[in-house]
């Protein structure tokens, strides 16, 4: 079991050195001398000498990988200089609305979708099966900002019910952070429903033939008991698959939100380093992202192996 | 895998007889799918010829009219003539529904392109990884490697490094598919070594590039059209995220995401800039994303268990 558990943390190393490692190669990849393309357009030939200096330009490719691979390790991402921050105070001055969007996300989509596949499955092929599944094609086709906008339209403009857009920090006050938070988190949250919905509804039909169904229904269970008891807890395994996938989903839906709603998280921080080419933030939040998917995973992994008695080592 | 008969009869047994391609049509999502894709190509092609103006044209006399507002236009020869904006001006007081109707075109050049280029790759790395074995280990940790970045974040990087364009556009929108097209085609290779058929094809000494081409790369067939058919979708919803963003393909070519981006500014008082282009986004991807499914449960049975 520790075994496992080991070799499965080791197993996310090599992935993470290679996201690196093509991190890395984003910046040679551009035309130009990289010290340059990371000061930007404003700079004058000593910062580019410094930025010359601390990345090691003068030395072997293969170096210059280790010198900068030791810096991130360290917690160095380098210098923003469009932000004139260092990107890591500039990732942890915008953590906190990203870290709130994503976790109310995450929370709407579990709570809504997975009874919503339960009751799918259980009324397989009626009207409510095919609204559910409709439902979900449709929330993986129409795009995050068309779902925002019309969210912002119909609650903030025309029922004025809730704030147009903007965040609030929760150290302002809880009321105003969490209507803030609402409307983008119900946005954001529909492909990730549609997505958790799906698989839940399929998870469920799989095992709803089992044996142990029938032998729940036969010593007279309720119903309710039976789906979410006993069917609901053998199909969990691909449904929490899913939910760890997502993530991909989601990290990709945040940056659009944050526009949508100009919420000033590190998915707009993402944007802004976009268009302004600014390197050392674009490179530090990829790898920030990636390592926080991949960490996702690897729990999400972990944790069904240890809750799941059928997985044995 | 392969196309047979007797595996389509085993998935859909309520089906099968008239073979496909009736069975295809008596499903209506897939035909909802194709009639709205039809259209949308129609619109594509046919936009010039469907009562539009130039879409690039600036009017800044006539900027942020409502739908349905009529232009008295005056012509060299002085002559003049009324036009109507079905779908308002946007700040510039160029024509959305001209716009819209060229945005079709971009969408899905986008889509169709995407999705080919990144099967082609994928199919090639695929069936190289999948055969060679040495190259395999390696192929696959990149893959691995790609995979861990978010979708969108890989796009968002590969953008940053080109200047904005279509091409640059498809580059990004492909290069974070081509690892689940390699795992495909991979998986498909590791299986249809173990066939007889494949076995029997190298004793009796089919050169490797052959049996590849032969015997392989027609089981790649079906679930490549149904995967191609996803990535199309999606495609088409990442450049219009892209251009959203103001990251894609530059406004003087009107595409779906960047009516939406240049109407962002006046949403409250206009949402006619963002509601036109995002009905014809979102019905577009649904189409795509019906016949999809539609095509993966006549072609490849397997596939929607697997994904």
């Amino acid at each position: 079991m520790a075994g496992y558990i080991l070799r499965r943390i080791a197993a996310t190393v090599p992935v993470m050195l290679i996201v690196a490692v093509l991190v890395f190669l984003m910046l040679r990849l551009t035309p130009g001398d990289p010290a340059a393309v990371i000061a930007g357009d404003n700079a004058n030939a000593a910062q580019i000498a410094a930025i010359r200096t601390r990345l090691g330009l003068d030395q072997p490719i293969v170096a210059q990988f280790f010198i900068w691979f030791g810096q991130i390790l360290r917690g160095d991402f380098g210098e923003s200089f469009f932000f004139k921050k260092s990107v890591a105070e500039l990732i942890a001055s915008r953590l906190e609305p990203t870290l709130a969007l994503s976790l109310s996300t995450i929370l709407i989509a579990v709570v809504v979708a997975v009874p919503l596949g339960v009751l799918a499955a259980y009324k397989q092929g009626t009207l409510i099966d095919k609204i559910v599944m409709g439902f979900s094609v449709l929330g993986f086709s129409v795009p995050v900002f068309v779902i925002g906008y019309s969210l912002i339209y119909l609650f903030a403009i025309e029922l004025n019910w809730l704030p147009v857009q903007g965040y609030q920090r929760l150290a302002d006050g809880f009321g105003g952070f969490l209507a803030r938070l609402i409307l983008p988190s119900v946005t954001l949250s529909v492909i990730y429903i549609a997505l958790i919905a799906r698989m839940t509804r399929t998870s469920v039909l799989d095992v709803m033939g089992e044996d142990y169904i029938r032998t729940a229904r036969a010593k007279g269970q309720v119903e309710l008991k039976v789906l979410f008891h006993h069917a609901l807890r053998n199909a969990a395994v691909p449904i929490i698959t899913v939910i760890g996938f997502g993530v991909a989903l989601l990290i990709g839906g945040v940056v659009v939100t944050e526009s949508v709603f100009t919420i000033p998280g590190i998915g707009r921080l993402t944007v802004d380093a976009v268009l302004a080419r600014d390197y050392p933030t674009i490179q530090a939040v990829i790898l920030l992202f990636s390592f926080v998917y991949v960490v996702i995973n690897l729990v999400v992994d972990l944790a069904y192996r240890l809750f799941d008695p059928r997985i044995r080592f | 895998m392969t196309t047979e008969p007797a595996l389509l009869t085993e998935a859909v047994p309520a089906r099968a007889p008239g073979g496909l391609f009736a069975g295809l049509s008596r499903d209506w999502a897939v035909l909802f799918g194709a009639a709205v894709l039809l259209v949308m190509v129609i619109i594509g092609i046919g936009a010039p010829f469907l009562g539009t103006v130039d879409p690039a044209e600036i009017s800044p006399t006539f900027r942020n009219r409502v739908p349905g507002t009529e232009q008295t236009i005056r012509r060299a020869d002085g002559s003049t003539a009324t036009y109507r904006h079905w779908m308002g001006t946007d700040s510039l007081g160029r024509d959305v529904y001209s716009r819209v109707l060229y945005g079709a075109r971009i969408s899905l050049l986008v889509g169709t392109a995407a999705a080919a280029i990144s099967i082609a790759i994928g199919l090639v790395i695929g069936l190289i990884a999948g055969y060679l074995r040495w190259l395999d280990g390696i192929v696959m940790r990149i893959m691995d490697g790609l995979m861990a970045i978010p979708a969108i974040l890989l796009a968002l990087a590969v953008v940053s490094l080109f200047r904005a364009g279509i091409l640059s556009v498809i580059i990004a929108i492909v290069v974070p598919e081509i690892p689940r097209a390699v795992r495909l085609v991979r998986a498909i290779v590791l299986s249809v070594r173990e066939e007889p058929y494949v076995e029997a094809a190298i004793m009796t000494g089919t050169p490797t590039p052959l049996l590849l081409v032969r015997h392989v790369l027609p089981n790649t067939v079906a679930p490549m059209i149904v995967q191609g058919t996803f990535v199309c979708a999606s495609a088409i919803l990442v450049e219009a995220i892209l251009s959203f963003l103001g990251v894609g393909i530059p406004p003087d070519t009107p595409t779906w995401g960047n009516i939406m981006a240049e109407g962002r500014g006046l949403f409250r008082v206009y949402p006619h800039n963002i509601f036109f282009p995002g009905v014809c986004l979102a019905l577009t991807v649904l189409a795509v994303n019906m016949l999809g499914d539609g095509l993966r449960d006549r072609l490849d049975p397997k596939l929607a268990k697997r994904v």
